[in-house]
């Protein structure tokens, strides 16, 4: 069975549709991209999986779980992870303490043992910490640990916020635009840490991004669509030389 | 230049950062706790007036500070917590139930009053809390049985294991008993901010949507902050109205909300320390302007007759000078003048400048 399976899935803002009849499902283990032009809702299917909205028609499988019946903040419970496309990070906190956060689906402790800080807090906290600090050390991000996320630079804003979703544990990592904004080398680095972590880790990655270079690279399958609708699902190479992916992208040839 | 390195993972994770650091503070309460014998009474009462808003300033901060929560409403759990904690020792309650029950009851009253005010942001909550502080007014008035109405009520002193406490007659041990409380209060303040829940109100005040992605519960951590905020802040209100000695409708107006609001504002959104000086701000002023109104009635020859809003005036200024040239406050400012030593001479003016950022995610709610 699939990891993630969209199943005739529809969503409409008022008269607009920005999700038409999209059916495709991810495998475990590989790293899948959705591709096309901007308006082409493939945010918008990132949102429906984080549940901010609720489709109009269809259904979404994750891990043999019905998405659907689990509110917004529960999707990270059964192992989904995202990053954001314009970085919604924890500004006035540290890069530590948003990675701590994102342990947040682990927490095992209530309130009153926290406030009274007992000794399961004690040990939570640092369960916690290592964990933190082996994604801190996959990602390079030591020099940065104590550091304000407002003072950090963009470049490595993107990084904290894949950290914080990997610091989740998650089985799924939903990636969007990975590489927006980002110079040739961070975009390489990027490439490879897609890499790393889909190979090290097992994870399996859902990423959207428009950089060609890094889809034909480390995506083993890639969706394209255009208007909210499938155009074609297919390795990179098919993707790229789909007659209606060319279309969409480049206009009808007259 | 003082550097503090890191072999464990417990100092990140016990509040002090190093031994001089723990030693400071300990210091500094020593000093506190012995103010009995190097103050008069009268600035021992000023002293204790200013820990007693320290308090409700911590109670308002989680909300306000740490989740983001605006409110203009804590008056109304003042009053709740000083009523609750009258009526309890009046029905006989002994004082050590009495106090942490008031607090309780408090707390469940912020959650009452949160359900509705969950979807409420910015200055609609602001609004929404605001009109709570204007409502309470009206409900003492209306619930006279409880709470006597506009003749309001009177606490003398109270009995703890035996000895009096009273504002006036025993003046030291209700310091203490104030002082107990802050040091209680800012020590779950302390766990709470390196544990998850405290995380989890940061999340939500920066940036619900990814806190919702990381698996928070917005509404269920809005509604514990609301809960241990009120409960802070209801002990607040039981010490005040001890302090106070007595009380009705009035004392806790809307004003009152406005004071506790501003005071955490110029002390610093976001930290402890803030609470902290911005109650000192709080406490002082008064003394310092009729001090300093009298220096100047008589370096000028004038009289000094009382000029009427005068306080709230300086209050104003001082609030918009803050948020013009130190939106971190005196906190902040601290922050500022400690780093400039400790890297002397390394500072550079735009340490502290944050990097703006104007795009985020389209608000999908």
């Amino acid at each position: 069975m699939s990891l993630l399976e969209f199943e005739n899935v529809t969503l409409k803002f008022g008269g607009l549709t920005a999700v038409k009849d999209l059916s495709f499902a991810v495998e475990e283990g590989e790293v899948f991209a959705i591709v096309g032009p901007n308006g082409a809702g493939k945010s918008t299917v990132f949102n429906l999986i984080s549940r901010f909205y609720d489709p109009y028609a269809g259904t979404i499988q994750f891990d043999g779980h019905d998405l659907l019946k689990v509110k917004p903040s529960g999707v990270a419970a059964y192992g989904v992870a995202r990053t954001f496309q314009n970085i919604e990070l924890f500004e006035h906190a540290t890069v530590l303490q948003n990675l701590l956060v994102g342990r947040h689906r682990h927490r095992k402790t209530n309130v009153l043992s926290e406030i009274l800080f007992l000794p399961s807090a004690r040990r939570q906290e640092i369960a916690n910490r290592e964990k933190v600090e082996k994604i801190i050390d996959f990602l390079d991000l030591q020099a940065f640990r104590d550091k304000m996320i407002s003072g950090l630079p963009y470049g490595v804003r993107k990084v904290v916020e894949v950290a914080r979703a990997l610091a989740t544990d998650p089985k799924l990592l939903l990636l969007d635009e990975p590489a927006s904004g980002l110079s040739v080398e961070e975009t390489t680095d990027m490439r490879w840490w897609i890499d790393d972590i889909r190979r090290q880790m097992g994870i399996t990655v859902l990423m959207v991004e428009h950089d060609m270079g890094l889809v034909s690279g480390v995506s083993d399958r890639v969706l394209a669509m255009a208007d909210g609708a499938k155009l074609a699902l297919g390795t990179p190479a098919q993707v790229q030389s789909h007659p209606a992916v060319v279309e969409a992208y480049l206009g009808k040839a007259s | 230049m003082r550097i503090v390195f890191k072999t464990n993972y417990m100092q990140d994770i016990r509040p002090w950062k190093d031994g001089y650091q723990l030693c400071l503070y300990l210091i500094l309460l020593v000093v506190v706790a012995v103010a009995p014998w190097w103050l008069d009474d009268f600035y021992l009462g000023e002293l204790t007036n200013v820990l007693i808003w320290a308090v409700a300033g911590l109670g308002l901060m989680v909300l306000t500070g740490h989740t983001g929560q605006v409110s203009l409403g804590h008056a109304a759990f003042l009053a709740f917590g000083c009523y609750a904690n009258v009526i309890l020792i009046e029905a006989g309650v002994p004082f050590l139930i009495a106090f942490p029950l008031a607090g309780v009851l408090t707390g469940i009253a912020g959650v009452t009053v949160a359900i509705p005010a969950l979807r409420l942001h910015g200055i609609y909550l602001a609004i929404f809390t605001m009109a709570l502080s204007i409502l309470m007014d009206d409900v003492i008035v209306l619930a006279e049985p409880l709470t006597g109405g506009v003749a309001g009520k009177y606490l003398g002193g109270v009995e703890i294991l035996g000895h009096l406490v009273d504002r006036w007659a025993t003046p030291v041990q209700f310091f203490w008993l104030v002082l107990g409380v802050v040091v209680l209060v800012t020590l779950g303040y302390i766990n709470l901010l390196r544990a998850p829940l405290g995380r989890s109100f940061i999340a939500v005040r920066d940036s619900e949507v990814s806190a919702q992605a990381m698996g928070v519960d917005i509404a269920r951590t809005k509604m514990i902050s609301f809960a241990l905020s009120c409960a802070v802040t209801g002990w607040a209100g039981a010490l005040m109205g001890m302090y106070a000695g007595a009380f009705n409708n009035e004392s806790f107006n809307v004003l009152i909300s406005i004071q506790l609001l501003m005071m955490i504002v110029i002390g610093g959104l976001g930290s402890i320390h803030g609470a902290f000086l911005g109650a000192v701000i709080i406490g002082f002023l008064p003394q310092f302007l009729s001090i300093s109104k009298e220096y100047f009635g008589a370096l000028l020859g004038g009289n000094t007759v009382a000029i009427p809003g005068l306080e709230f005036g300086v209050f104003g200024m001082i609030l918009i000078a803050f948020i013009l040239f130190e939106p971190m406050g005196m906190y902040g400012r601290w922050l500022k003048i400690r780093t400039w030593f400790e890297l002397f001479p390394f500072y550079r003016k735009d340490m502290f400048k944050r990097q703006k950022s104007y795009l985020k995610t389209e608000r999908l709610r």
